[in-house]
């Protein structure tokens, strides 16, 4: 029934399990590679491989408007979760600055300060949009997931968050 | 491009009339010619300049033209521009022609193909987005190729097909003369693309989908002209299976090797201009001459030039702006506009003066009649065909909608005019026939069909392009977002394209870049900081604008009261203030003459008002008084202003204290003593702003401690005076440890006005984005026009 529901062909799911026991070197759980002490699971089973990996599909050409509302609130979702790390619902500032920081991390020259910076001011941004105008001693404690929807409003997310599950031969073991 | 008639007979055709009305002026002339017999003061010498002073003419009609055209906002958004043009010139064509009865200015392929469609080409390939591109290139290059062959091959055949059948009458024909046309015919034209499309706004996906088919079949175009030139001179008879493959292989060559010369020169440019710190006047000069050459390059080794210089501009580009200054990057800018802008207008116009040619009219309606109604039905067909098959690889899908704008945005223009006036009247006899139905079809698709898009795609509600502004959390988002699905495609071992994209943005950051791109600029650029310190400017400048319209820079929160009032002057201002404000701001000159007597004198008068406090501002913290000002001109150096860096500096300080007044409940307020510390250390300090300052090194600490300024909270009073210590006492909430965030002052007022009335230079042309440092002497009116913000796509 997860299965069903999570809009997988049968030949996609024979293709993700044979790249998940590659992965895993044949183990039934995958480790947390990372091992970060904020990851909210040590290990995933071949299930929840799937479930993540169905946030991927690309949109069919046959769903209505409010499959495709449903769709795209999925995708937001995950998204949402992956920024929110300690899963209390809100992204707040430290958590931001975190996720900045590791996507500026690649650029050797920029400091640390810089990232915080531009977090501060994306949040600002947020703040903005969001809630509008603001009391002097209101405090904007956190992005909520409607915030963040409102924020992705103008992007189009459907099309762009997908993979494409057409080319079966597995490459090289990532990593 | 074949044969290329002597240079000499086109400039005799072009100069024909003005010789003429020469010569029964300056009769006198013979006199001279033999020896004065006295001297002449003045002399008419129309011969001398004669070549220069047509040119200059005719370009000077052409942008009158353009001026009388938007007088009127009505005509403009109806009809495109190019129709207007076509139109024109057949008058203007008609009149030379009653004038004269010669027929003396044409549109003639080499001054078309070495100088108005360059230009143009360049200027698309320079400000392509690349992304949009390459994430589309395969169904670009489907369209370009299959199409265009698909597209010729039909109409040339069905053409023949219709000949036999005996409608069309008696013509010295073959079926290699109708190839040859088809294959001309068939090629969507670039120029006329742009010059409709830009007027419609149409989704950029879609834009690029047609527009990126224009330019690429060049090569195919290329290639079957030359192929079916060649065959028509040896004759049908010759022909044999080995020229058709020797056709196919070289297709391939053709393309390649055009592409292969632009990407070569793109490196040469990209090289070139990582040195050309000390001579950045001529840094522009060396973006336009090294394009161009790659431009002859690939046309005198017959390969594609329109491929070639394509791709020099969609690859240069990223290093190029990245080394250039801002001042050059403005200047390649708005050159490339101007240049192509204006080569569109003439092209257009010379269209329509050249149709106004009796000697090579022939009309044979059935010939043109049915041409008109092949193109058009085989381009949908083909259209149609390709889309289906491209649906199934293609994650975003094309729709209906958009497959009817495309086949009816297939436009042929001006290259396929050139093509058909280059070519052999010996060869092809029926050359004037081929050349009479060019016209006709280039006319109609570019007037009819430009007339009609707009409210087609009004009708078809086709997804238009929206300008947003750029945000900063969008290009976040974007950024983690790709991460994201490049580590996907990575976990489910599919070689997808954002895995591709995320290779070939490895390799660019770890040697392209390194090679080609000034070392400044390799650390300091990055999008997403980009962003940032383009909306800081734009804040700034909006904040700036805001103080000119409320009369004063002072909305501040004066240090006694707490709330945020926007202080009512209901005190009549001196008008000097103003005047001085505003003058100031829209000075163009870098040098900035303000006598500041006035102020200070102002200011020692007032005390504990908003005056002092503005005034204060102004002269201490961003305009320095520059009464001893001796403005150096030289023409090979642009003298950098050493005021404008303390300018600059002055002004993030500035910034950076309003930011630290920020009243925060929650936050507990003390460590002054730190503050102080880090204070001094920064105003000891003489920081460089790379952006800002194009020689720029990156300062040692904390460069971007200056691009804070990007909250909104540039409401906000830290014009206090020096000796205001309140604000020490506030924390900035950068060296908080809270998780809260405080929004600004400024984010609880209205969101300032942002000067939104600007005016892009082509509105479709999607545009460069700035990096425009904010020369404080600019005025913040032309400022904003200079904001082309690049889309940002994720």
């Amino acid at each position: 029934e997860g299965l069903a529901k999570s809009g997988i062909t049968l030949e996609q799911i024979e293709h993700l399990h044979r790249r998940f026991k590659q992965i895993s070197g044949d183990q039934p759980t995958l480790r947390n590679l990372r091992q970060a002490p904020d990851g909210l699971a040590d290990e995933i089973n071949f299930e929840d491989f799937l479930t993540i990996m169905s946030y991927f599909r690309p949109v069919e050409m046959n769903m209505d408007e409010e499959q495709l509302d449903h769709f795209r609130k999925e995708k937001l979702k995950f998204l949402f979760h992956m920024y929110d790390s300690d899963n209390d619902g809100k992204i707040t500032l430290q958590e931001y600055r975190k996720v900045v920081e590791e996507l500026l991390s690649r650029n050797p020259h920029l400091e640390k300060e810089s990232a915080r910076s531009i977090a501060d001011g994306a949040m600002m941004e947020a703040a903005s949009i969001c809630v509008g105008q603001m009391e002097p001693d209101q405090v904007y404690e956190g992005i909520t997931f409607e915030d963040f929807l409102k924020m992705w409003q103008g992007i189009d997310i459907d099309t762009k968050m997908h993979v494409r599950f057409l080319n079966m031969e597995p490459i090289a073991h990532c990593h | 491009r074949g044969a290329i008639p002597a240079r000499g007979k086109d400039r005799g055709r072009l100069l024909v009339l003005p010789a003429a009305l020469a010569q029964e002026k300056s009769s006198g002339d013979h006199t001279a010619v033999s020896g004065p017999h006295f001297f002449q003061i003045v002399s008419f010498k129309w011969h001398h300049v004669q070549e220069p002073y047509i040119i200059a003419l005719w370009i000077l009609v052409a942008s009158l033209a353009k001026i009388v055209f938007h007088l009127s906002h009505k005509v403009t958004r109806v009809v495109p521009e190019s129709a207007l043009l076509i139109v024109l010139g057949l008058f203007l064509g008609g009149i030379v022609w009653a004038a004269d009865h010669i027929a003396s200015f044409t549109l003639t392929p080499n001054v078309f193909f070495f100088y108005l469609l360059p230009p143009i080409v360049l200027d698309a390939g320079y400000f392509m987005p690349n992304k949009l591109f390459f994430g589309n290139l395969g169904t670009i290059l489907l369209y370009a190729v299959i199409g265009t062959v698909w597209n010729a091959a039909t109409t040339g055949m069905s053409l023949y097909g219709v000949y036999l059948s005996g409608i069309m009458g008696q013509l010295d024909i073959g079926l290699l003369d109708f190839l040859l046309f088809g294959s001309l015919i068939a090629a969507v034209d670039p120029v006329a693309v742009l010059a409709v499309f830009e007027e419609v706004h149409v989704n950029e996906v879609l834009f690029i989908i047609v527009f990126g088919e224009s330019l690429l079949n060049d090569a195919v175009t290329v290639v079957l002209y030359n192929v079916f030139d060649s065959f028509v001179a040896m004759g049908a008879d010759n022909v044999t299976g080995v020229d058709c493959v020797k056709g196919i292989v070289s297709f391939f060559v053709v393309s390649l090797g055009g592409t292969f010369v632009g990407i070569v020169f793109a490196f040469l440019l990209s090289l070139v201009t990582r040195f050309t710190k000390h001579v950045r006047i001529i840094e522009p000069g060396f973006v336009f001459v090294i394009s161009y050459l790659s431009y002859l390059t690939a046309e005198m080794l017959s390969l594609s030039a329109i491929l070639a210089i394509t791709f020099c501009g969609v690859c240069c580009q990223k290093y190029v702006k990245a080394n250039i200054c801002d001042q050059s990057s403005t200047t390649v800018r708005y050159t490339m506009k101007m240049l192509a802008s204006g080569s569109e207008t003439i092209i257009f116009m010379f269209l329509g003066i050249s149709a106004v040619n009796p000697d090579i009219w022939t009309w044979n309606t059935a010939f043109i009649l049915l041409t008109l109604v092949f193109i058009s039905v085989y381009r949908v067909i083909g259209v149609v065909i390709q889309t289906w098959v491209l649906n199934h690889y293609r994650v975003v899908q094309l729709e209906i909608i958009d497959q009817v704008v495309m086949s009816y945005g297939g436009l042929r223009g001006a290259v396929a005019f050139a093509l058909v006036a280059l070519l052999d009247e010996k060869k092809v006899k029926e050359k004037n026939l081929f050349v009479s139905t060019t016209i006709i079809v280039v006319f109609f698709t570019v007037i009819f069909q430009g007339l009609t898009i707009k409210p087609l795609v009004q009708w078809l509600k086709v997804k238009r392009s929206e300008h947003r502004e750029p945000k900063l959390n969008e290009k976040l988002h974007g950024r983690a977002f790709d991460h994201i699905l490049s580590a996907v495609e990575d976990i489910s071992g599919q070689i997808g394209h954002n895995y591709l994209r995320d290779k070939w943005s490895n390799f660019d950051r770890k040697i392209l870049s390194k090679v080609l791109m000034r070392r400044s600029a390799q650390k300091s650029r990055d999008q997403i900081l980009n962003i940032f310190h383009e909306l800081n400017l734009k804040d700034a400048i909006s904040y700036v604008a805001e103080g000119e319209r409320r009369g004063s820079l002072a909305f501040i929160r004066s240090s006694s009261t707490d709330n945020m009032v926007n202080v009512d002057f209901s005190t009549p201002r001196p008008s000097t203030v103003e005047a001085s404000v505003s003058c100031l701001l829209r000075e163009k000159a870098s040098s900035v003459c303000l006598d500041m007597q006035a102020l200070e004198q102002r200011r020692k008068s007032i005390r504990d008002t908003e005056d002092t406090v503005t005034h204060h501002t102004l002269q201490q913290y961003l305009y320095k008084p520059r009464q001893e000002h001796i403005h150096l001109y030289s023409r090979h150096e642009i003298i950098q202003n050493e005021d404008e860096k303390q300018d600059k500096e002055i002004f993030h300080r500035t910034m950076r204290k309003r930011l630290e007044s920020f009243k925060s409940t929650k936050l507990g307020i003390n460590q002054p003593k730190k503050l102080n510390k880090s204070h001094k250390r920064d105003r000891g300090q003489k920081r460089r702003n790379s952006n800002a300052i194009p020689n720029g090194k990156i300062p040692s600490e904390n460069p971007v401690q200056d691009f804070t300024l990007k909250e909104k909270g540039i409401d906000n009073p830290a014009f206090s005076a020096d000796d205001d210590q309140s604000i020490y006492m506030k924390f900035p909430p950068w060296l908080s440890d809270e998780d809260s965030v405080v929004p600004s002052q400024r984010a609880r007022v209205q969101l300032p006005y942002s000067p939104d009335n600007f005016r892009r230079l082509t509105p479709f042309r999607l545009s460069n984005k700035s990096v425009d440092s904010f020369l404080l002497a600019d005025g913040p009116e032309e400022r904003p026009r200079a904001f082309l913000p690049e889309t940002t796509h994720m």
